[in-house]
Protein backbone atom coordinates (compact mmCIF):
# COMPACT_ATOMS: atom_id res chain seq x y z
CA UNK A 1 0.00 0.00 0.00
CA UNK A 2 1.40 3.06 -1.14
CA UNK A 3 2.84 5.85 1.58
CA UNK A 4 1.27 2.98 4.29
CA UNK A 5 3.07 3.34 7.72
CA UNK A 6 5.41 -0.02 7.88
CA UNK A 7 4.83 -1.89 11.12
CA UNK A 8 2.09 -2.54 13.57
CA UNK A 9 -0.33 0.48 15.17
CA UNK A 10 -3.03 0.44 17.32
CA UNK A 11 -6.25 2.03 17.08
CA UNK A 12 -7.11 1.96 20.63
CA UNK A 13 -9.07 3.66 24.21
CA UNK A 14 -7.65 3.81 27.18
CA UNK A 15 -10.08 1.69 29.00
CA UNK A 16 -11.52 -0.26 26.09
CA UNK A 17 -10.74 -3.94 27.34
CA UNK A 18 -11.01 -5.61 23.90
CA UNK A 19 -8.07 -3.28 23.38
CA UNK A 20 -6.72 -4.35 25.87
CA UNK A 21 -6.43 -7.92 24.44
CA UNK A 22 -4.58 -6.65 22.09
CA UNK A 23 -1.98 -4.92 24.09
CA UNK A 24 -1.80 -8.04 26.39
CA UNK A 25 -0.77 -10.39 23.52
CA UNK A 26 1.22 -8.52 22.29
CA UNK A 27 3.30 -7.22 25.11
CA UNK A 28 3.28 -11.30 26.21
CA UNK A 29 4.77 -12.02 22.30
CA UNK A 30 7.04 -9.15 22.92
CA UNK A 31 6.17 -7.59 19.21
CA UNK A 32 6.74 -4.17 19.03
CA UNK A 33 3.82 -1.91 18.12
CA UNK A 34 2.97 2.27 17.92
CA UNK A 35 -0.16 2.85 20.58
CA UNK A 36 -2.65 5.26 18.80
CA UNK A 37 -5.10 6.69 21.35
CA UNK A 38 -8.39 7.24 19.52
CA UNK A 39 -10.82 9.87 20.52
CA UNK A 40 -14.24 8.32 20.64
CA UNK A 41 -16.74 10.25 22.46
CA UNK A 42 -15.64 13.05 20.22
CA UNK A 43 -15.35 12.96 16.58
CA UNK A 44 -13.61 10.12 15.50
CA UNK A 45 -10.29 10.38 13.54
CA UNK A 46 -10.18 10.13 9.68
CA UNK A 47 -7.74 7.73 9.99
CA UNK A 48 -10.46 5.10 12.11
CA UNK A 49 -13.49 5.88 10.14
CA UNK A 50 -11.07 5.04 7.21
CA UNK A 51 -9.80 1.41 8.50
CA UNK A 52 -12.89 0.23 10.15
CA UNK A 53 -15.60 2.02 7.67
CA UNK A 54 -18.35 -0.75 8.66
CA UNK A 55 -18.18 -1.00 12.97
CA UNK A 56 -16.44 2.54 13.36
CA UNK A 57 -14.40 0.52 16.28
CA UNK A 58 -11.61 0.28 18.13
CA UNK A 59 -9.54 -1.68 18.43
CA UNK A 60 -7.79 -1.96 15.02
CA UNK A 61 -4.19 -3.02 14.33
CA UNK A 62 -2.92 -1.95 11.13
CA UNK A 63 -0.47 -3.85 9.81
CA UNK A 64 1.60 -2.37 7.03
CA UNK A 65 -1.44 -0.38 6.55
CA UNK A 66 -3.75 -2.96 6.37
CA UNK A 67 -6.59 -3.12 8.98
CA UNK A 68 -7.39 -5.93 11.12
CA UNK A 69 -10.43 -5.72 13.26
CA UNK A 70 -12.32 -7.07 16.01
CA UNK A 71 -10.50 -7.85 19.28
CA UNK A 72 -10.67 -11.76 18.90
CA UNK A 73 -9.43 -11.44 14.83
CA UNK A 74 -6.52 -9.39 15.59
CA UNK A 75 -5.62 -12.21 18.94
CA UNK A 76 -5.79 -15.23 16.09
CA UNK A 77 -4.08 -12.88 13.59
CA UNK A 78 -0.86 -12.56 15.69
CA UNK A 79 -1.07 -15.68 16.53
CA UNK A 80 -0.85 -16.16 12.51
CA UNK A 81 1.09 -13.62 11.22
CA UNK A 82 3.42 -14.12 13.70
CA UNK A 83 4.61 -17.62 13.91
CA UNK A 84 8.47 -16.85 14.96
CA UNK A 85 6.94 -15.05 18.54
CA UNK A 86 6.20 -16.88 21.96
CA UNK A 87 4.67 -17.74 23.56
CA UNK A 88 2.01 -19.25 22.03
CA UNK A 89 -1.13 -18.43 22.72
CA UNK A 90 -2.49 -21.46 21.12
CA UNK A 91 -1.70 -24.66 21.31
CA UNK A 92 0.27 -25.38 18.30
CA UNK A 93 -0.67 -29.50 17.73
CA UNK A 94 -4.19 -30.03 19.15
CA UNK A 95 -6.92 -28.68 16.85
CA UNK A 96 -9.94 -29.87 19.51
CA UNK A 97 -7.74 -27.70 22.21
CA UNK A 98 -7.28 -24.66 19.57
CA UNK A 99 -11.42 -25.20 19.50
CA UNK A 100 -12.17 -25.13 22.73
CA UNK A 101 -9.91 -21.96 23.20
CA UNK A 102 -11.87 -20.25 20.46
CA UNK A 103 -15.25 -21.15 21.64
CA UNK A 104 -14.16 -20.12 25.48
CA UNK A 105 -12.52 -16.70 24.56
CA UNK A 106 -16.03 -15.89 22.66
CA UNK A 107 -17.87 -16.37 25.31
CA UNK A 108 -16.10 -14.07 27.64
CA UNK A 109 -17.43 -11.51 25.56
CA UNK A 110 -20.59 -12.40 27.49
CA UNK A 111 -18.92 -11.09 30.55
CA UNK A 112 -19.18 -7.35 29.32
CA UNK A 113 -22.22 -7.82 26.97
CA UNK A 114 -24.24 -8.56 29.97
CA UNK A 115 -22.50 -6.11 32.65
CA UNK A 116 -23.28 -3.76 30.21
CA UNK A 117 -26.90 -4.08 30.59
CA UNK A 118 -26.14 -4.56 34.24
CA UNK A 119 -25.23 -0.64 34.78
CA UNK A 120 -28.03 0.40 31.92
CA UNK A 121 -31.05 -1.32 32.96
CA UNK A 122 -33.39 -0.75 35.54
CA UNK A 123 -36.09 -3.31 37.26
CA UNK A 124 -36.57 -6.55 36.12
CA UNK A 125 -34.50 -6.42 33.04
CA UNK A 126 -31.75 -5.52 35.47
CA UNK A 127 -32.30 -8.38 37.85
CA UNK A 128 -32.55 -10.66 34.26
CA UNK A 129 -28.96 -9.53 33.66
CA UNK A 130 -27.78 -10.15 37.40
CA UNK A 131 -29.03 -13.39 37.02
CA UNK A 132 -27.08 -14.26 33.67
CA UNK A 133 -23.64 -12.34 35.13
CA UNK A 134 -23.19 -15.03 37.77
CA UNK A 135 -24.51 -18.06 35.70
CA UNK A 136 -21.82 -17.16 33.00
CA UNK A 137 -18.90 -16.16 35.90
CA UNK A 138 -19.96 -19.83 37.00
CA UNK A 139 -19.46 -20.93 33.64
CA UNK A 140 -16.07 -19.52 33.36
CA UNK A 141 -15.16 -20.93 36.68
CA UNK A 142 -16.63 -24.79 35.67
CA UNK A 143 -14.06 -24.30 32.94
CA UNK A 144 -11.45 -23.08 34.45
CA UNK A 145 -11.38 -26.02 36.93
CA UNK A 146 -8.45 -26.58 39.28
CA UNK A 147 -6.15 -25.21 36.65
CA UNK A 148 -3.68 -22.25 36.94
CA UNK A 149 -4.86 -20.65 33.83
CA UNK A 150 -7.62 -21.42 31.01
CA UNK A 151 -4.77 -22.09 29.28
CA UNK A 152 -3.38 -24.93 31.24
CA UNK A 153 -0.06 -24.65 32.55
CA UNK A 154 0.54 -21.43 30.48
CA UNK A 155 -1.35 -17.89 30.56
CA UNK A 156 -2.96 -18.72 26.80
CA UNK A 157 -5.68 -17.26 24.84
CA UNK A 158 -8.81 -17.56 26.67
CA UNK A 159 -7.06 -15.57 29.33
CA UNK A 160 -6.44 -13.32 27.38
CA UNK A 161 -9.28 -13.10 25.93
CA UNK A 162 -10.98 -12.93 29.52
CA UNK A 163 -8.71 -10.91 31.60
CA UNK A 164 -9.26 -7.56 30.12
CA UNK A 165 -12.92 -7.50 31.63
CA UNK A 166 -11.42 -8.67 35.47
CA UNK A 167 -11.17 -4.10 36.49
CA UNK A 168 -15.25 -4.01 35.70
CA UNK A 169 -16.17 -6.57 37.73
CA UNK A 170 -15.95 -4.65 41.08
CA UNK A 171 -18.23 -2.55 39.53
CA UNK A 172 -20.60 -5.17 38.27
CA UNK A 173 -20.58 -6.82 41.63
CA UNK A 174 -21.95 -3.36 43.35
CA UNK A 175 -24.73 -3.01 40.43
CA UNK A 176 -25.23 -6.58 41.00
CA UNK A 177 -25.48 -7.16 44.58
CA UNK A 178 -22.71 -10.45 44.38
CA UNK A 179 -19.36 -10.81 44.71
CA UNK A 180 -17.15 -12.81 42.36
CA UNK A 181 -15.30 -13.94 45.48
CA UNK A 182 -18.73 -15.47 46.76
CA UNK A 183 -20.10 -17.31 43.35
CA UNK A 184 -16.73 -17.54 41.44
CA UNK A 185 -14.05 -18.70 44.03
CA UNK A 186 -11.46 -19.79 41.22
CA UNK A 187 -12.20 -17.16 38.57
CA UNK A 188 -11.28 -14.79 41.51
CA UNK A 189 -8.40 -16.19 42.02
CA UNK A 190 -7.18 -16.66 38.45
CA UNK A 191 -7.95 -12.92 38.43
CA UNK A 192 -5.51 -12.46 40.94
CA UNK A 193 -2.64 -14.65 39.53
CA UNK A 194 -3.22 -12.69 36.00
CA UNK A 195 -2.87 -9.45 37.69
CA UNK A 196 0.75 -10.27 38.64
CA UNK A 197 1.71 -10.82 34.96
CA UNK A 198 3.69 -7.54 33.71
CA UNK A 199 1.65 -7.52 30.45
CA UNK A 200 -1.42 -7.46 32.85
CA UNK A 201 -0.36 -5.09 35.02
CA UNK A 202 0.57 -2.81 32.82
CA UNK A 203 -2.45 -2.66 30.48
CA UNK A 204 -5.04 -2.77 33.57
CA UNK A 205 -6.47 0.78 34.97
CA UNK A 206 -7.54 0.62 38.62
CA UNK A 207 -10.79 -0.33 38.81
CA UNK A 208 -12.25 3.36 40.47
CA UNK A 209 -10.85 4.59 36.98
CA UNK A 210 -13.31 2.31 35.22
CA UNK A 211 -16.33 2.81 37.64
CA UNK A 212 -15.54 6.47 36.86
CA UNK A 213 -15.82 5.26 33.30
CA UNK A 214 -18.88 3.74 33.38
CA UNK A 215 -20.70 7.17 35.27
CA UNK A 216 -19.15 9.38 32.19
CA UNK A 217 -21.17 6.69 30.13
CA UNK A 218 -24.26 7.01 32.06
CA UNK A 219 -23.94 10.58 31.77
CA UNK A 220 -23.68 10.42 27.92
CA UNK A 221 -26.74 7.81 28.03
CA UNK A 222 -28.87 10.38 30.17
CA UNK A 223 -29.37 6.93 32.68
CA UNK A 224 -29.47 8.09 36.09
CA UNK B 1 -6.57 -47.53 -0.92
CA UNK B 2 -8.02 -51.28 -1.13
CA UNK B 3 -11.60 -50.94 -1.74
CA UNK B 4 -12.31 -52.71 1.71
CA UNK B 5 -10.05 -50.72 3.83
CA UNK B 6 -11.39 -47.51 2.12
CA UNK B 7 -14.97 -48.69 3.55
CA UNK B 8 -13.50 -50.17 6.68
CA UNK B 9 -12.06 -45.97 7.01
CA UNK B 10 -15.16 -44.56 6.55
CA UNK B 11 -17.05 -46.66 9.02
CA UNK B 12 -14.87 -45.85 11.56
CA UNK B 13 -14.68 -42.42 10.77
CA UNK B 14 -18.88 -42.21 10.72
CA UNK B 15 -18.42 -44.03 14.19
CA UNK B 16 -15.81 -40.99 15.09
CA UNK B 17 -17.94 -37.61 14.28
CA UNK B 18 -21.50 -37.04 14.83
CA UNK B 19 -23.08 -33.95 14.43
CA UNK B 20 -26.36 -33.10 16.64
CA UNK B 21 -28.69 -30.64 14.73
CA UNK B 22 -32.12 -29.63 13.48
CA UNK B 23 -33.39 -29.64 10.33
CA UNK B 24 -34.27 -25.98 9.95
CA UNK B 25 -30.98 -24.49 11.38
CA UNK B 26 -28.94 -22.98 8.71
CA UNK B 27 -26.04 -23.07 11.42
CA UNK B 28 -26.70 -26.80 11.10
CA UNK B 29 -26.66 -27.11 7.40
CA UNK B 30 -23.33 -24.89 7.15
CA UNK B 31 -21.82 -27.52 9.24
CA UNK B 32 -22.54 -30.52 6.83
CA UNK B 33 -21.59 -28.42 4.04
CA UNK B 34 -17.99 -27.82 5.72
CA UNK B 35 -18.29 -31.56 5.95
CA UNK B 36 -19.05 -32.51 2.52
CA UNK B 37 -16.17 -30.22 1.37
CA UNK B 38 -13.68 -32.49 3.46
CA UNK B 39 -15.01 -35.72 2.74
CA UNK B 40 -15.88 -36.56 6.34
CA UNK B 41 -18.30 -39.28 7.12
CA UNK B 42 -20.66 -38.55 10.08
CA UNK B 43 -23.56 -39.74 12.00
CA UNK B 44 -26.13 -36.88 12.10
CA UNK B 45 -28.56 -36.61 15.24
CA UNK B 46 -31.65 -34.52 14.46
CA UNK B 47 -32.70 -32.94 17.95
CA UNK B 48 -36.35 -31.89 19.04
CA UNK B 49 -35.45 -28.73 20.68
CA UNK B 50 -38.60 -28.09 22.15
CA UNK B 51 -37.92 -31.29 24.23
CA UNK B 52 -33.73 -31.22 24.45
CA UNK B 53 -32.18 -34.76 24.57
CA UNK B 54 -29.59 -35.30 27.67
CA UNK B 55 -26.99 -35.96 24.82
CA UNK B 56 -27.33 -32.17 24.07
CA UNK B 57 -27.43 -30.81 27.08
CA UNK B 58 -24.41 -32.77 28.51
CA UNK B 59 -22.47 -31.84 25.22
CA UNK B 60 -23.85 -27.88 25.22
CA UNK B 61 -24.55 -26.99 28.82
CA UNK B 62 -23.59 -23.82 28.56
CA UNK B 63 -25.69 -22.57 25.10
CA UNK B 64 -28.13 -25.82 24.82
CA UNK B 65 -27.70 -25.46 21.15
CA UNK B 66 -27.17 -26.95 17.91
CA UNK B 67 -24.82 -27.45 16.14
CA UNK B 68 -22.58 -29.51 18.73
CA UNK B 69 -19.71 -31.55 16.69
CA UNK B 70 -18.80 -34.51 18.66
CA UNK B 71 -15.54 -35.71 17.69
CA UNK B 72 -14.09 -38.98 19.21
CA UNK B 73 -16.37 -38.21 21.85
CA UNK B 74 -14.98 -34.65 22.54
CA UNK B 75 -18.22 -31.95 21.56
CA UNK B 76 -17.32 -28.79 20.01
CA UNK B 77 -20.34 -25.89 19.76
CA UNK B 78 -20.78 -22.58 18.27
CA UNK B 79 -21.08 -22.78 14.20
CA UNK B 80 -17.80 -20.36 13.81
CA UNK B 81 -15.79 -22.69 16.23
CA UNK B 82 -17.08 -25.83 14.12
CA UNK B 83 -15.91 -24.70 11.08
CA UNK B 84 -12.40 -23.64 11.74
CA UNK B 85 -12.27 -26.80 14.13
CA UNK B 86 -13.32 -29.21 10.63
CA UNK B 87 -10.72 -26.93 8.66
CA UNK B 88 -8.04 -27.78 11.23
CA UNK B 89 -9.06 -31.43 11.86
CA UNK B 90 -8.98 -32.21 7.91
CA UNK B 91 -6.80 -30.01 6.89
CA UNK B 92 -4.96 -32.40 4.45
CA UNK B 93 -7.98 -33.08 2.57
CA UNK B 94 -10.22 -31.00 0.48
CA UNK B 95 -10.14 -27.66 -0.47
CA UNK B 96 -8.78 -25.16 2.33
CA UNK B 97 -11.94 -23.75 4.19
CA UNK B 98 -10.27 -20.74 5.70
CA UNK B 99 -7.73 -18.88 3.48
CA UNK B 100 -3.87 -19.98 4.35
CA UNK B 101 -2.89 -16.53 4.31
CA UNK B 102 -3.24 -15.20 7.88
CA UNK B 103 -4.32 -11.46 6.44
CA UNK B 104 -6.90 -12.75 4.49
CA UNK B 105 -8.18 -15.18 7.41
CA UNK B 106 -8.82 -12.09 9.34
CA UNK B 107 -10.76 -10.62 6.82
CA UNK B 108 -12.58 -14.37 6.83
CA UNK B 109 -13.58 -14.35 10.38
CA UNK B 110 -14.31 -10.29 10.46
CA UNK B 111 -17.09 -10.59 7.76
CA UNK B 112 -18.25 -14.44 9.49
CA UNK B 113 -18.64 -11.76 11.89
CA UNK B 114 -20.70 -9.28 10.29
CA UNK B 115 -23.40 -11.05 9.23
CA UNK B 116 -23.77 -12.01 12.59
CA UNK B 117 -23.39 -8.16 14.09
CA UNK B 118 -25.13 -6.21 11.38
CA UNK B 119 -26.64 -8.17 8.55
CA UNK B 120 -29.30 -10.60 10.95
CA UNK B 121 -30.66 -8.28 13.30
CA UNK B 122 -32.03 -6.08 11.01
CA UNK B 123 -33.29 -8.46 8.27
CA UNK B 124 -34.63 -10.62 11.16
CA UNK B 125 -36.90 -7.32 12.44
CA UNK B 126 -37.41 -6.92 8.81
CA UNK B 127 -39.23 -10.30 8.73
CA UNK B 128 -41.11 -10.22 12.23
CA UNK B 129 -42.49 -7.11 12.04
CA UNK B 130 -44.53 -4.65 9.80
CA UNK B 131 -45.35 -1.00 9.31
CA UNK B 132 -43.16 1.91 10.02
CA UNK B 133 -40.48 -0.55 12.20
CA UNK B 134 -40.31 -3.10 9.28
CA UNK B 135 -39.89 0.11 6.85
CA UNK B 136 -36.84 1.10 9.35
CA UNK B 137 -35.57 -2.27 9.36
CA UNK B 138 -35.73 -2.68 5.81
CA UNK B 139 -33.45 0.55 5.14
CA UNK B 140 -31.29 -1.02 8.12
CA UNK B 141 -30.72 -4.56 6.46
CA UNK B 142 -30.08 -2.69 2.92
CA UNK B 143 -27.22 -0.69 3.79
CA UNK B 144 -25.59 -3.36 4.85
CA UNK B 145 -26.21 -5.88 2.04
CA UNK B 146 -24.63 -2.92 0.23
CA UNK B 147 -22.00 -3.30 1.89
CA UNK B 148 -21.11 -7.05 1.11
CA UNK B 149 -22.66 -6.06 -2.69
CA UNK B 150 -19.54 -3.97 -2.63
CA UNK B 151 -16.76 -6.66 -1.28
CA UNK B 152 -17.52 -9.25 -3.54
CA UNK B 153 -18.17 -6.74 -6.87
CA UNK B 154 -14.70 -5.04 -5.91
CA UNK B 155 -13.10 -8.45 -5.73
CA UNK B 156 -14.11 -9.64 -9.04
CA UNK B 157 -14.25 -13.10 -7.49
CA UNK B 158 -17.48 -15.99 -7.90
CA UNK B 159 -17.53 -16.28 -4.03
CA UNK B 160 -16.41 -14.41 -0.85
CA UNK B 161 -13.92 -17.16 -0.29
CA UNK B 162 -12.23 -16.56 -4.25
CA UNK B 163 -13.00 -19.15 -6.88
CA UNK B 164 -14.59 -21.57 -4.82
CA UNK B 165 -16.86 -22.00 -1.16
CA UNK B 166 -15.31 -20.75 1.40
CA UNK B 167 -15.73 -19.97 5.01
CA UNK B 168 -17.40 -16.43 4.27
CA UNK B 169 -19.91 -18.02 2.01
CA UNK B 170 -20.93 -20.99 4.72
CA UNK B 171 -21.40 -17.95 6.97
CA UNK B 172 -23.74 -16.02 4.91
CA UNK B 173 -25.57 -19.23 3.59
CA UNK B 174 -28.78 -18.12 4.93
CA UNK B 175 -29.03 -15.10 2.82
CA UNK B 176 -28.62 -17.64 -0.19
CA UNK B 177 -32.24 -19.39 0.25
CA UNK B 178 -33.67 -17.28 3.23
CA UNK B 179 -33.89 -14.12 1.92
CA UNK B 180 -36.05 -15.13 -0.97
CA UNK B 181 -38.49 -16.97 1.17
CA UNK B 182 -38.36 -13.90 3.22
CA UNK B 183 -39.30 -12.00 0.87
CA UNK B 184 -42.13 -14.12 -0.40
CA UNK B 185 -43.64 -13.95 3.04
CA UNK B 186 -43.68 -10.33 3.57
CA UNK B 187 -44.64 -9.49 -0.14
CA UNK B 188 -47.29 -11.94 0.15
CA UNK B 189 -46.27 -13.98 -2.67
CA UNK B 190 -47.87 -12.14 -5.13
CA UNK B 191 -44.46 -11.11 -6.64
CA UNK B 192 -45.00 -7.16 -5.77
CA UNK B 193 -43.72 -5.28 -3.18
CA UNK B 194 -40.00 -4.40 -1.94
CA UNK B 195 -37.19 -7.28 -2.32
CA UNK B 196 -34.42 -7.22 -0.60
CA UNK B 197 -31.95 -8.42 -2.93
CA UNK B 198 -32.65 -6.98 -6.68
CA UNK B 199 -30.39 -7.92 -9.80
CA UNK B 200 -30.27 -4.00 -10.30
CA UNK B 201 -29.14 -3.37 -6.42
CA UNK B 202 -26.80 -6.21 -6.14
CA UNK B 203 -26.14 -7.71 -9.25
CA UNK B 204 -23.08 -9.69 -7.84
CA UNK B 205 -25.24 -10.74 -4.61
CA UNK B 206 -28.22 -12.01 -6.33
CA UNK B 207 -26.15 -13.89 -9.17
CA UNK B 208 -23.51 -15.38 -6.08
CA UNK B 209 -27.15 -16.92 -4.36
CA UNK B 210 -27.37 -19.24 -7.53
CA UNK B 211 -24.16 -20.11 -7.68
CA UNK B 212 -23.88 -21.20 -4.33
CA UNK B 213 -26.66 -23.21 -3.99
CA UNK B 214 -25.40 -24.79 -7.41
CA UNK B 215 -21.91 -25.37 -5.73
CA UNK B 216 -21.09 -29.31 -5.22
CA UNK B 217 -21.16 -29.17 -1.37
CA UNK B 218 -24.48 -27.81 -0.96
CA UNK B 219 -25.86 -29.01 -3.97
CA UNK B 220 -25.80 -32.68 -2.25
CA UNK B 221 -27.73 -31.27 0.58
CA UNK B 222 -29.94 -28.68 -0.56
CA UNK B 223 -31.54 -26.90 2.21
CA UNK B 224 -35.56 -28.17 2.55
CA UNK B 225 -37.36 -24.98 1.19
CA UNK B 226 -40.69 -26.35 1.34
CA UNK B 227 -40.56 -27.25 4.70
CA UNK B 228 -38.83 -23.59 5.84
CA UNK B 229 -41.54 -22.10 4.04
CA UNK B 230 -44.50 -22.76 6.20
CA UNK B 231 -42.58 -22.69 9.08
CA UNK B 232 -40.84 -19.37 8.31
CA UNK B 233 -44.88 -17.86 7.46
CA UNK B 234 -45.99 -19.00 10.94
CA UNK B 235 -43.05 -17.60 13.02
CA UNK B 236 -43.52 -14.19 11.16
CA UNK B 237 -47.26 -14.35 12.06
CA UNK B 238 -46.68 -15.00 15.53
CA UNK B 239 -44.08 -11.88 16.54
CA UNK B 240 -47.01 -9.67 13.98
CA UNK B 241 -49.62 -11.39 16.32
CA UNK B 242 -47.95 -10.63 19.52
CA UNK B 243 -46.94 -7.73 18.42
CA UNK B 244 -50.70 -6.31 17.57
CA UNK B 245 -52.08 -7.47 21.24
CA UNK B 246 -49.17 -5.64 23.12
CA UNK B 247 -50.16 -2.51 21.06
CA UNK B 248 -53.99 -3.01 22.09
CA UNK B 249 -53.02 -3.79 25.60
CA UNK B 250 -51.10 -0.08 25.46
CA UNK B 251 -54.05 1.51 23.95
CA UNK B 252 -56.67 0.01 26.28
CA UNK B 253 -54.60 1.47 29.46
Amino acid sequence: MAGAKKGLVLLDFWVSPFGQRCRIALAEKGIPYEYSEQELLGAKSDLLLRSNPVHKKIPVLLHDGRPVCESLVILNYLEEAFPDASPKLLPADDAYARAQARFWAAYSDKVYEVGTRLWKLKGEPQAQARAEIVQVLRNLDGELGERSFFGGEAFGFVDVALVPFVPWLPSYERYGEFSVEGIAPRLAAWARRCAERDSVAKSFHPPEKVDEFINLLKKTYGIE
Amino acid sequence: MDHHLEQQAAESEKKAVKLLGMWASPYVLQVRWALAMKGVEYEYVEEDLRSKSAQLLAYNPVHKKVPVLVYHGRPIAESQVILEFIDDAWNHRGDPILPRDPYRRAMARFWARFKQDKLSPPIWRWFTTEGEEQEAAYEAAVEQLLVLEKELAVSGKPFFGGEKVGFVDLSLSPLAYVIPIYEEIVTGGGGGGVKMVTEEKMPSLAAWMGRFLSSPAVRGHLPPLEKLRPRCQAMREAFLVSARAKVEQQQQQ
